[in-house]
């Protein structure tokens, strides 16, 4: 956990976003700490490409955002997946797996 | 689903701007905390941990100012602090501020003026439907000239062309209104029964025309103008089928033209009836008199040409059916030119050429306020150094900086609205009587259009250069050096945008002066007669009463004799022809002995009274004037002017010789006397024909004939009098286009003159916008130089050489900008040639006196800042350094 993470790779940060959101509501914080947790510390989320890129996706309607008390009783804004947005990440995902696996075999071909 | 939610989210953070900046600071601080939690978490202390999520996330406004870039209401944020700060600089500068919006308001006013002149006559389509397919056709007389139309032709090419959805024949037709009220005289025309449905425009009440009506001795009917029937009638729609009285006859009134429809091709109507001529085209009637506009309108998808060529094939081969006579036999082949063109092609070269002195102004106006901007500039160049020292990227500069341009040339671009819309009434009463669709002259959506668009290029042109100027990226060096040593290469272009300056304001005065020039010289042509002291009025004998021929000459004299009686008036005649009034009628001419082996085609007719001579001052050359005693019963005499019986009898004797006038049976005249030249046309046009014959001894009876009365006094104060006795001979009767003898000479060349006065007006204008440039540039330089000339003073110079210092810097721009102008003068005359009288467009004298006028205001101008210069106080300006 004390290496130092690297940044996203270009192009997937409103895929992960998406990914997390889609297990729960969660607040910006939140996100990146899931982010660097699940990706074990290998990604780590800049602050205001991650505040931007809500911002985005919430104008392109795939984010709800709302107002709420947070565990520790602080207001927080909690961003959740809306129905477009999760077709939106199902969408991303199956292209990332395909576009992954691709670049995968390539690595993999012998000689 | 998306773009709605970008938009509102948009609209909620620009109208609740402090709460969603809480909302994004709330959020920012929020993940930092959570950030120094988890590092808390991991052992650090607060203050540690603290510090470490400072590390990892960076400045916290940096964050909020990323978060705040995303969205398209962050740049309408920014354009409107662009516009809050722009205004807020424009208030702390309020005379440069002043300055640059009024030259800006002249400059755009005046081209928008100038625009909502020329839209509607040369560019905008005519008021009819597929205007574009309306053509106009002409004939050819002997000399190519162009000549009206037959209505045997019309009848002809009807029946046998194919190329035309329609034709249309009008002529001119001037009835007398008569109600309760005075007589009045319409302008009207007789039309074919087709006309309307030719132009495409029907009766908005009531019915058009019908073919059938259209005959020898139809029913007499008319459609009237929405103008004459609101003004008129009331507007009283029950008028259609009800009969007004015109020319003492019944005329049934079956319909009334939608508002706004123009008759163009007869410029102003107020009245239409039937032409009704015969179809059987007997050939003494005027079915073969050259007297018809003729228009059509050409089946879609038929070009000019094609029209043409129908028209050929027609004249070239024709049938036994339309059998025509020798003067209208179309041996040449009819011309075909658009409508548009036709109408708009006498004021065209007028009007262009406004325009462009117009656009030159405007362009002056730019370079003047472009040359401000630059000044300050310079003054500005330590706060945007500042301001980018502060983060502020170049392009953000550059905007800030347009904004400000943009809205001095808004600002300048309303108040250009008010200065045309006094321009557009100034126009409209200098109009040239030949002007087409002076009605649709004025300012509306299309001149508001131009004018926004000439303001927001106006305010980029402007502006991007100064810009660009004053955010170059040597911004830090202006920082640490203060102004004066980086002011040096900024005075090269502002030394060019004065040359250009004076360059543009002398073409635009050499051709005022080439205007002005031709103007006096065409006012220094002797119009054969003596204008001074002269009133005119066209009166007319209409209606039952003046069928008989001799109640009309019995009218006309007794008409006369009560003018004569008026005090102050000392001799008065009659005219048939009133010259450089518009009046045209030739008729040919058949000498019994012919020298020169030929007949005249295009002869002056003038039917006059006794007396007419002496009463226009016209000179005999030889014989004697008409007399009283050449009356009906008396042998017919006739007395021509001397360019013509100086071409038809050289060296001969033209007294004694006998001619037919007008028809070839016509009676035989003997000429009695030769009188000068008069210019009938034009005073531009010389060498006409002319013959006099006495009213009584016309083979035709004149119902309209121009009074011509000279006066002791002032002749426009007599005209109530001279009326009052027209009308106590007959009250019935129509008085039209009183006017002095002076104002008609004046009108005559009104094209030229409101060419002249718009280029004055502009020239004017040019050269007080380049006084005001060189004196700009100059007092800049001397304000920037203060301490060199300081220096030179110390050391000795005088203050005549710092004078002379200063003024040869002035007259070095000035000089060039002459230079250039001279070139570009040469240039754009040739756009002038048309409206030039008696002088080369390169006239000497014109340039000479041009360059003086324009070199001793720029001197003026350059004299101030070398006067302050000299003033300088060396002791002063050394200390304060």
């Amino acid at each position: 956990m004390d290496k130092p993470g690297t940044d996203v790779i270009p192009g997937t940060l409103d895929l992960l976003i998406l990914k997390t959101l889609s297990l729960e509501p969660m607040h910006g914080f939140g996100i990146a700490r899931r982010v660097e947790q699940v990706s074990r510390g290998v990604f780590k989320v800049n602050a205001g490409s991650l505040l931007v890129a809500l911002q985005r996706l919430e104008r392109a309607g795939w984010l709800d955002a709302e107002w709420r008390t947070s565990e520790n009783s602080r207001r927080a804004k909690y961003y959740s997946l809306t129905r477009a947005g999760r077709k939106q990440f199902e969408a991303e995902a199956a292209d990332w797996k395909r576009r992954a696996g691709a670049v995968a075999r390539l690595l993999s071909a012998e000689g | 689903m998306s773009i709605s939610r970008q938009f509102t989210r948009g609209l909620r953070v620009l109208t609740r701007r402090r709460a969603a900046d809480q909302d994004l600071a709330d959020e920012v601080e929020h993940y930092l905390e959570q950030t120094t939690a988890a590092h808390i978490a991991r052992g650090l202390s607060p203050e540690q941990a603290r510090r470490a999520a400072q590390l990892e996330i960076g400045n916290a406004t940096v964050v909020r100012e990323q978060v705040r870039a995303y969205g398209w209401e962050n740049a309408v944020d920014g354009s409107i602090a662009d516009l809050r700060y722009a205004a807020r600089r424009l208030r702390r500068n309020p005379g440069f501020t002043a300055v640059s919006v009024l030259t800006l308001a002249l400059g755009i006013g005046a081209s928008t003026a100038i625009f909502s002149a020329v839209n509607p006559i040369l560019f905008e389509p005519l008021p009819y439907p597929h205007a574009d397919r309306l053509v106009t056709v002409w004939d050819h007389g002997s000399e190519d000239a162009p000549l009206a139309i037959t209505f045997g032709s019309y009848r002809e090419l009807t029946a046998r062309t194919r190329s035309f959805e329609g034709l249309a024949v009008a002529s001119s037709w001037q009835p007398t209104l008569s109600s309760d009220a005075r007589p009045e005289r319409l302008d009207g025309q007789r039309v074919s029964a087709s006309y309307f449905r030719t132009l495409g425009v029907l009766p908005a009440i009531g019915r058009d025309f019908d073919a059938a009506d259209d005959r020898p001795s139809g029913p007499n009917m008319v459609i009237l103008s929405d103008a004459l029937w609101r003004g008129r009638f009331g507007g009283d729609s029950t008028i259609v089928g009800r009969a007004i009285t015109l020319d003492d006859a019944r005329y049934t009134v079956v319909g009334v033209m939608p508002r706004g429809f123009e008759s163009v091709p007869g410029s102003s109507a107020d009245a239409w009836t039937l032409l009704q001529y015969a179809s059987s085209l007997p050939s003494e009637g005027p079915e073969w008199g050259h007297n018809l506009r003729m228009i059509g309108r050409l089946r879609p998808g038929v070009s000019i040409d094609q029209a043409m060529r129908d028209f050929d094939a027609v004249a070239r081969y024709p049938v036994p059916e339309f059998a025509r006579p020798p003067w209208a036999a179309m041996r040449k082949p009819l011309s075909v030119t658009s409508l548009q063109s036709d109408v708009t092609r006498s004021v065209k070269p007028a009007l262009l050429a406004v325009m462009g002195a117009v656009l030159l102004l405007l362009v002056i106006a730019c370079v003047n306020v472009t040359n401000l901007l630059l000044a300050r500039g310079a003054q500005r160049r330590g706060e945007l150094a500042m301001r980018a020292a502060l983060g502020a990227e170049r392009a953000r500069l550059v905007r800030q900086l347009l904004t400000e341009t943009l809205m001095i040339a808004v600002i300048g671009g309303a108040l250009g609205v008010l200065v045309a819309e006094l321009g557009v009434r100034a126009l409209v009463a200098l109009a040239p009587p030949e002007l087409p669709r002076v009605a649709a002259v004025g300012v509306n959506g299309a001149t508001l259009a131009f004018a926004l668009v000439a303001s927001t290029i106006v305010g980029l042109s402007i502006g991007l250069a100064p810009a660009l100027q004053a955010t170059r990226s040597d911004l830090r060096a202006a920082l640490s050096t203060g102004s004066r040593r980086a002011a040096g290469s900024h005075h090269a272009s502002r030394g060019t945008l004065v040359v250009a300056e004076v360059a543009l304001a002398l073409v635009l005065m050499v051709s005022a002066g080439l205007l002005l020039r031709s103007l006096e010289r065409l006012f220094a042509i002797d119009p054969g007669f003596t204008p001074s002291h002269i009133l005119t009025m066209r009166l007319e004998a209409t209606g039952r009463v003046y069928e008989n021929d001799s109640a009309t000459y019995l009218y006309f004299q007794e008409v006369l004799d009560a003018v004569r009686r008026v005090p102050g008036v000392t001799s008065a005649a009659f005219t048939s022809q009133l010259p450089l009034s518009g009046d045209g009628d030739t008729y040919g001419a058949h000498f019994e002995s012919s020298p020169t082996g030929r007949n005249e085609s295009a002869v002056f007719r003038y039917a006059v009274t006794p007396g007419y001579f002496e009463t226009m001052g016209i000179a005999l050359v030889r014989g004697r004037a008409l007399a009283t005693t050449d009356r009906a019963v008396a042998p017919l005499a006739l007395v021509i002017n001397e360019s013509f019986a100086k071409r038809k009898f050289p060296g001969r004797n033209p007294l004694g010789q006998r001619l037919h006038l007008g028809p070839d049976r016509g009676p035989w005249y003997t000429i009695v006397g030769v009188v000068r030249d008069v210019k009938q046309l034009s005073l531009a046009v010389s060498e006409a024909d002319a013959a006099y014959i006495p009213t009584d001894q016309s083979w035709f009876a004149d119902r309209v004939l121009s009074l011509v009365a000279r006066t002791r006094g002032d002749p426009g104060a007599l005209a109530p009098a001279i009326e009052n006795a027209v009308w106590s001979v007959d009250k019935n009767q129509p008085i039209a286009r009183v006017a002095t003898m002076d104002d008609v000479v004046a009108t005559s060349a009104a094209q030229r003159r409101f060419a002249l006065v718009a280029f004055e007006a502009f020239a004017l204008a040019a050269l007080a916008l380049a006084a005001v440039g060189i004196y700009g540039v100059l007092s800049g330089s001397v304000s920037e130089r203060v301490r060199e000339l300081g220096v030179r003073l110390a050391l000795g110079a005088s203050p005549r050489d710092v004078v002379r210092l200063v003024m040869r810097q002035g007259m070095a721009l000035t000089v060039t900008g002459v230079v250039l102008g001279l070139l570009g003068a040469a240039a754009a005359s040739r756009a002038l040639i048309t409206l030039l009288f008696g002088i080369s467009r390169l006239d000497p004298a014109t340039y000479f006196s041009v360059v003086g006028l324009l070199v001793g205001v720029a001197a003026a101008a350059c004299g101030v800042p070398a006067w302050r210069a000299a003033r300088v106080e060396p002791s002063v300006t050394l200390r304060a350094e």
